[in-house]
C-alpha cells in the first residue's frame, strides 16, 4: 500500500509540476522559446500576492484574483518590449534575453522583499493541511487534490481555447508556420503577444500554490523552472499540452517513488527519469533538435 | 491608374542578388503571367509584393498607397493574397480550419468558407480532415480558397500546377478562369508556359531578377519567350 501512496502522491505533486510547466510548453510550442525566466515569473507572481495579503487579510486565493490581470499585462508587454526583438536574432538570443530577465526579477525581488523565506501556507487556512485519510497508509492532501484539479482545469481550459476559437486557431496556425500565418492576414507578434500572456498568467497560478505548499524566496525561481523544463521535455517538447501534465505526473512519481526508496533521492529519481526519455530513441533529444531547427 | 506599381525594386538575400530594379505596373483587372527559369527571382518577387521579404530598394505601391514597409497581414487586409509555392497548408488544421484562420481578417467580398466550397466542391468531403491528409490538387484547392477567402483585389499565385497530377492542374486552371472570369487581378508564376499562355492577358519573361522580355500574350510567340527565358535574347518590351 505504500507504493500505491506513493504513486497517487506522485500524481498530486505531478499536477503542481504540470501547472508550473504549463507557460513554459506553451511558449515553447508557439515560439520556440525557452522561458528561463519561467520559474522566477512564478515567484513574482507569489510575491505579489503575499504583498497583496500584507495589507488585506485574505484566502491567497482572493488574492490572486487581482494578481492575474498584472502578470497578464505584464506578460503581454514582455513579450511586445523584449522577446519580440530577441526572437528576430536567432534561437540563441531568446536564451540569454531570458537568462537574464531572470537575474533582474530575483535581484528586484530581494531588493523589494529582502531575501527571507515566505511561505502563503498559513494564510490559506485549512486546506494547507487538511488531508483525507483513505486507509492507514493513503492519504490525499487537500491541497494537493485542489492543485491537481486546477491543473486539469487550466490544460483542458487551454485545450478547448486552442481548438475551438477563432484565437486560439490563429494560435496553432502560428505555431505551425509564423510567416505563412503572417500571409494570411494573422499577426503573429500580437498572437505571440496574447500566448506569453497567458503563460505569465499561469506562472501566476503556478506560484500561488508553489507558496501554499512550500515556502519561496527571491532565488527559488530556477529550481522550480528545472522541474517545469523536465516536466515539458518528457511530456514532448510543448507538442501536446495533456503530454505536458503527463510529464509533470511522471517526474511527480519518480520523485516520490525514489524517496520510498531513500528520503535522499526524490529530486535525483526526477532527473534520471528526465535524462532517460532525454536519450531514449523516440525521446527528448532528438524532438529537441527537431524542435529547434 | 494601376492597381500595382513596383518601381525599381531590389531584393537580396544576403549578398545575393536576386531582384534588381525590377519595375511593373498591373492594372486592375489584368492577368499577368511571371514566367522564368528557376532562381530568375519570380518566387522572391512575389514574396515581396505580399509582404514576406523586404526589399532593400525601390518601392511598391497598391493602389497608389506605399505598402514597401507594410506588414504581410496588413497587405492582406488592404487585398493582397499570396497562394505560396508548395501551398504552405496549417498542416495540423482541417481544411475548415485552414479556411477559417484566413476568414478572419478578411476584407468583404463574396469569397466565404461556403462559397469557396461551392466553388472546389471536392473540399466538401474533406471538410473536417486535417490538410496533412490531402492529395496534391486538394491542397492547392485548398490554398487558392484560403487566398481567395481573403477576398483579395491582386491575387499572387506562385507555382500553382507544380507537382500536380494532370488532372488535378485542369482541375485548378478551371478554377482560376472562373475567377480570373470574375474579374480578379492576378500575377500568376508559371512553369508551364502553355498554361500560363492560355490565362494571362501579359507575359513577363524574367533572367537573374531582371524583366527579359514584356508583352501582350497575343503579341509574343513561344519562340520569343523561350529565348528570353534562356537568357538568348537582349531585354526588350514588346508594345502592347
Amino acid at each position: 500500500m505504500t507504493w500505491v501512496n506513493d504513486v497517487v502522491q506522485g500524481i498530486l505533486l505531478g499536477g503542481f509540476y504540470g501547472l508550473l510547466a504549463c507557460g513554459l510548453a506553451l511558449m515553447f510550442g508557439l515560439m520556440r522559446i525557452i522561458n528561463l525566466a519561467h520559474g522566477d515569473l512564478a515567484v513574482l507572481g507569489a510575491y505579489l500576492i503575499y504583498l497583496l495579503l500584507q495589507h488585506w487579510h485574505v484566502s491567497p486565493f482572493l488574492g490572486l484574483l487581482p494578481v492575474l490581470p498584472v502578470m497578464l499585462g505584464l506578460g503581454y508587454l514582455l513579450q511586445r518590449t523584449i522577446l519580440e526583438r530577441s526572437l528576430r536574432s536567432g534561437l540563441l538570443v531568446p536564451l540569454l534575453t531570458t537568462f537574464g530577465l531572470s537575474i533582474v526579477i530575483q535581484n528586484l525581488l530581494q531588493q523589494g522583499f529582502s531575501p527571507d523565506v515566505q511561505s502563503l501556507g498559513a494564510s490559506a487556512g485549512g486546506i494547507a493541511t487538511a488531508s483525507w485519510q483513505i486507509t492507514s497508509q493513503l492519504s490525499i492532501s487537500a491541497i494537493g487534490a485542489l492543485t491537481l484539479g486546477v491543473a486539469v482545469l487550466i490544460f483542458g481550459g487551454l485545450q478547448l481555447y486552442l481548438s475551438r476559437t477563432a484565437s486560439g486557431r490563429r494560435m496553432r496556425a502560428t505555431a505551425q508556420d509564423p510567416d505563412t500565418a503572417e500571409l494570411v492576414g494573422i499577426d503573429s507578434r500580437a498572437v505571440y503577444a496574447r500566448a506569453t500572456a497567458i503563460a505569465v498568467a499561469i506562472a501566476a497560478i503556478g506560484g500561488m500554490f508553489l507558496a501554499i505548499r512550500s515556502t519561496f524566496y527571491p532565488y527559488s525561481g530556477p529550481t522550480y523552472l528545472i522541474f517545469a523544463f523536465e516536466a515539458v521535455v518528457i511530456g514532448g517538447l510543448g507538442s501536446s499540452l495533456w503530454g505536458t501534465l503527463a510529464g509533470g505526473i511522471v517526474l511527480g512519481v519518480a520523485q516520490t517513488i525514489g524517496g520510498q526508496i531513500n528520503p535522499e533521492y526524490p529530486v535525483l529519481a526526477g532527473h534520471l527519469v528526465f535524462l532517460l526519455v532525454l536519450l531514449s530513441p523516440r525521446g527528448g533529444l532528438l524532438n529537441l533538435r527537431r524542435a529547434m531547427a | 491608374m494601376s492597381l500595382l506599381n513596383v518601381e525599381h525594386l531590389e531584393l537580396r538575400y544576403g549578398l545575393l542578388e536576386a531582384v534588381r530594379d525590377f519595375s511593373l505596373s498591373v492594372d486592375e483587372g489584368e492577368t499577368v503571367a511571371l514566367v522564368g527559369a528557376n532562381g530568375a527571382g519570380k518566387t522572391t518577387l512575389l514574396r515581396a509584393i505580399a509582404g514576406a521579404h523586404r526589399p532593400s530598394g525601390g518601392r511598391i505601391a497598391f493602389d497608389g498607397v506605399d505598402v514597401t514597409r507594410v506588414r504581410a497581414h496588413r497587405r492582406v487586409q488592404v487585398g493582397i493574397a499570396l497562394v505560396p509555392e508548395g501551398r504552405r497548408l496549417f498542416s495540423a488544421l482541417t481544411v475548415e480550419e485552414n479556411l477559417l484562420v484566413a476568414a478572419q481578417r478578411s476584407r468583404p467580398g463574396r469569397w466565404t468558407v461556403d462559397t469557396v466550397i461551392e466553388a472546389f466542391p471536392l473540399l466538401e468531403r474533406l471538410r473536417h480532415q486535417r490538410a496533412a491528409t490531402l492529395s496534391g490538387g486538394e491542397q492547392q484547392a485548398t490554398a487558392i480558397g484560403r487566398a481567395l477567402i481573403a477576398n483579395p483585389r491582386l491575387l499572387l499565385l506562385d507555382e500553382v500546377s507544380l507537382g500536380l497530377a494532370p488532372g488535378a492542374v485542369d482541375a485548378v486552371y478551371r478554377s482560376l478562369t472562373t475567377v480570373i472570369a470574375e474579374g480578379a487581378t492576378i500575377i500568376l508564376v508559371e512553369q508551364d508556359l502553355t498554361r500560363a499562355m492560355s490565362v494571362a492577358d501579359r507575359v513577363v519573361c524574367m533572367l537573374e531578377g531582371r524583366i527579359a522580355l514584356e508583352g501582350a500574350r497575343g503579341q509574343l510567340s513561344r519562340e520569343q519567350i523561350t529565348e528570353a527565358y534562356f537568357g538568348l535574347r537582349r531585354a526588350q518590351a514588346v508594345d502592347a
